[in-house]
């Protein structure tokens, strides 16, 4: 132990780098955080305005990324109601509101994060399991305020349990679920085959 | 001091203090495995206790009560180690100790919360009061700032302790890292309409927490276990520790934005993520082979045959689960597929096993050697050590097998729901009652319970080992090596 340590594994060169090393990641972490953030806010280049929800939500292949994205269509308004920025995002925050309060996700999957007892939320405004949009409303609607009685398990026996939730409320969570369907997420999740809407070839 | 006896009167306030944090994490080891086995029954049993404590409850105290244990665990282990490194008494008892009922008492109201109210109206009062709904935050806004305060008392009782006694690279280390760990919390703090942006900062939270400020938190407590087992000398574990560091946050700050493929974020995290996310197993190479070499330099003669073993799994253990098991699905072009399956709960079991709950464990035989009088937990235990043995290998047996059934299901969920089923609800259900996840859901069950065995086991040697043991520990002595030609010892 008395033999000196050559440079490169002297204590003090390590307690050295360790600073400058977390300093710089951290500088530039906070660096990329200003950009992402600028990106991601409701409005910017990525995420929708709230009153993308007045309109049709596509998913559709884009060149050259080489995978879907979400591509916004015309005039759709949710439940017939076309809205002000104001009035969507008061809408949505209700949504976003109600699906922490009743947990969504420590069964379901938003973004792909949560839990993984219940399908991904990400995209499913968008899921071919509600058959078609002349009934996709009413058929959320019902289901997000009586899971049990209109239970959607595809053949299973896993049911959503009830959560109290009132109809203001399951519009509230419909409108965040649309809106959430409109975020570029860089292809995920993969290979997604969405409902056929209106203006589909 | 009377060895192979339980004594409180023999340990500082700061031990005392420490013990009751170790107890309390040990009760809620127990909620923690038991409401995992509940989660885990209801994959296969779905009817079970539905519309009464259905999945989400008993997922969220599962992985709530293992956060919360961890902690702690981590927190009793700064106490207990802490009069040690500043060579001082404990700054602020008093406060630290009614620090202690309160953290508590508000983990208790929590849980009875989770359980009895479980879910409220879509309102801001309900995420101050009941629930946040965000995976591993789930605890109320209330209980955050409560939160707050508690780690803020705890690091004025860290940093005065240090301050009045003496310093060291440990304690350096150390105490900064509380600092980062408070203070990326707050990060989790707020609330946001926009899923991307709180998306983003929550992963702050849990991405920087468990994959840079728990690991730097571990290397600072293995590094003076390594002290204290094998009597390794201070200048070497201290430079490991800044190189553990160094590359820890080098690879683990950016390596956040592994988490930030597919949440609404700019293209370029997939470069940077999948690159500097793929660099973070190295620094748990460096773990492991600092914790071998060392043990093996030192021919195994440990004072504490238990925590060392543990200390080992711990080593072997981040490195499999964090390191391997992470690596293994965090390219993007991998984690396209994987990112939202069993994949990440394989990943999830494994590493929060293997890096954090081991080392806890390796701590708690620390302390109970000191409890019974300083007893001896060499070889030679009175009865073989027959139980920590078998709790070791139960509890690492039944973890893997628990990755392994998860992986499985994982792969299973990646091919037939994600690759060729189109991630809709229909292929998600047609994945999930595949017979090849139905079967890795059964048996993840059967090594949930052989886990469950273990952690019985594990709390009944904690209440025996050293008792009765009449002779006292031999110390390693700093600077003491194995060589070819026997045992070196330091010249006095």
């Amino acid at each position: 132990m008395d033999r000196q340590a050559p440079w490169w594994a002297s204590e003090s060169v390590w307690r050295k780098t360790a600073i400058w090393v977390t300093a710089i990641m951290l500088v530039v972490l906070i660096f990329l955080t200003f950009d992402t953030v600028a990106k991601i806010t409701a409005g910017g280049s990525r995420v929708p305005d709230y009153s993308v929800i007045n309109q049709r939500i596509y998913y559709r292949m884009q060149q050259p990324r080489g995978y879907q994205i979400p591509m916004i269509g015309n005039s759709a308004p949710l439940f017939g109601q076309h809205l002000s920025e104001e009035e969507a995002e008061a809408l949505v925050t209700l949504g976003k509101l109600t699906v922490q309060a009743k947990n969504c996700m420590n069964c379901h999957t938003l973004l792909g994060n949560g839990a993984y007892y219940a399908p991904d939320l990400t995209k499913s405004w968008l899921d071919p399991g509600w058959i078609a949009e002349s009934v996709r409303e009413q058929l959320m609607t019902d289901f997000l305020m009586d899971p049990t009685a209109n239970a959607r398990t595809f053949g299973t026996d896993r049911r959503m349990p009830h959560l109290g939730i009132t109809e203001t409320e399951a519009r509230g969570v419909i409108a965040f679920l649309k809106w959430m369907s409109s975020i570029d997420t860089n292809g995920f999740p993969a290979e997604f085959s969405a409902i056929r809407q209106e203006g589909d070839l | 001091m009377s060895t192979g006896v339980s004594n409180l009167a023999d340990l500082s306030g700061g031990q005392r203090l420490a013990i009751k944090y170790f107890i309390g994490a040990m009760v809620l080891f127990l909620a923690q495995i038991l409401f995992g086995i509940l989660a885990g029954l209801q994959f296969v049993y779905p009817e079970l206790l539905y519309n009464v404590l259905d999945f989400n409850v008993n997922r969220m105290v599962h992985i709530n009560a293992m956060i919360i244990w961890l902690l702690f665990g981590f927190i009793g282990s700064v106490y207990w180690l802490i009069e040690d490194e500043a060579g001082t008494e404990l700054v602020g008892l008093k406060l630290a100790n009614l620090n202690f009922w309160i953290l508590s008492s508000a983990v208790a109201v929590v849980v009875v919360v989770y359980l009895f109210v479980q879910v409220g109206p879509g309102t801001v009062a309900s995420i101050w009061l009941i629930n946040e709904g965000r995976e591993y935050i789930e605890a109320p806004r209330w209980a955050d700032i409560g939160i707050v305060v508690c780690v803020l008392i705890f690091f004025y009782n860290v940093a005065a302790t240090f301050m009045k006694g003496r310093w060291s690279g440990i304690s350096g280390v150390l105490v900064l890292d509380l600092i980062a760990l408070a203070g990326i919390y707050l990060a989790g703090t707020f609330y946001s309409t926009n899923i991307s942006i709180d998306q983003y900062w929550w992963w702050w939270v849990i991405h920087l927490w468990v994959e840079a400020t728990w690991e730097v938190l571990v290397g600072c407590i293995m590094a003076w276990g390594l002290i204290k087992t094998l009597g390794t000398s201070r200048h070497i574990v201290t430079t490991w520790l800044y190189i553990e560091v160094a590359m820890m946050l080098g690879a683990g700050i950016l390596g956040l934005g592994h988490h930030y493929f597919w949440i609404g974020t700019p293209e370029y995290w997939l470069g940077i993520g999948g690159f500097f996310s793929a660099l973070e197993p190295i620094p748990l190479v460096a773990m492991v082979v600092h914790a071998v070499y060392d043990a093996g330099r030192h021919g195994f003669r440990s004072s504490n045959h238990p925590a060392l073993a543990w200390f080992i799994a711990h080593a072997f253990g981040n490195f499999f689960g964090a390191g391997v098991w992470g690596f293994m699905h965090t390219l993007p072009q991998i984690n396209l597929y994987t990112h939202g399956t069993q994949w990440t709960s394989s990943h999830g079991h494994l590493a929060f096993f293997g890096a954090y709950a081991t080392i806890n464990i390796a701590m708690i035989y620390m302390v109970l050697q000191k409890w019974r009088g300083n007893v001896r937990m060499s070889g030679q235990l009175v009865d073989r050590g027959w139980k920590w043995k078998w709790s070791l290998a139960l509890l690492n047996v039944g973890v893997l097998g628990m990755t392994m059934a998860l992986l499985i299901a994982g792969y299973e969920q990646s091919f037939i729901e994600r690759a060729a089923g189109g991630s809709t609800w229909s292929a998600y259900f047609e994945a999930q009652s595949h017979p090849w996840f139905v079967q890795a859901m059964v048996w993840r069950n059967f090594f949930g319970y052989i886990t469950g065995i273990g952690v019985v086991l594990l709390f009944w040697d904690f209440l025996t080992i050293g008792r009765g043991e009449r002779i006292v520990a031999q110390r390693p002595e700093v600077g003491e090596l194995q060589t070819r030609e026997g045992l070196l010892r330091p010249e006095a």
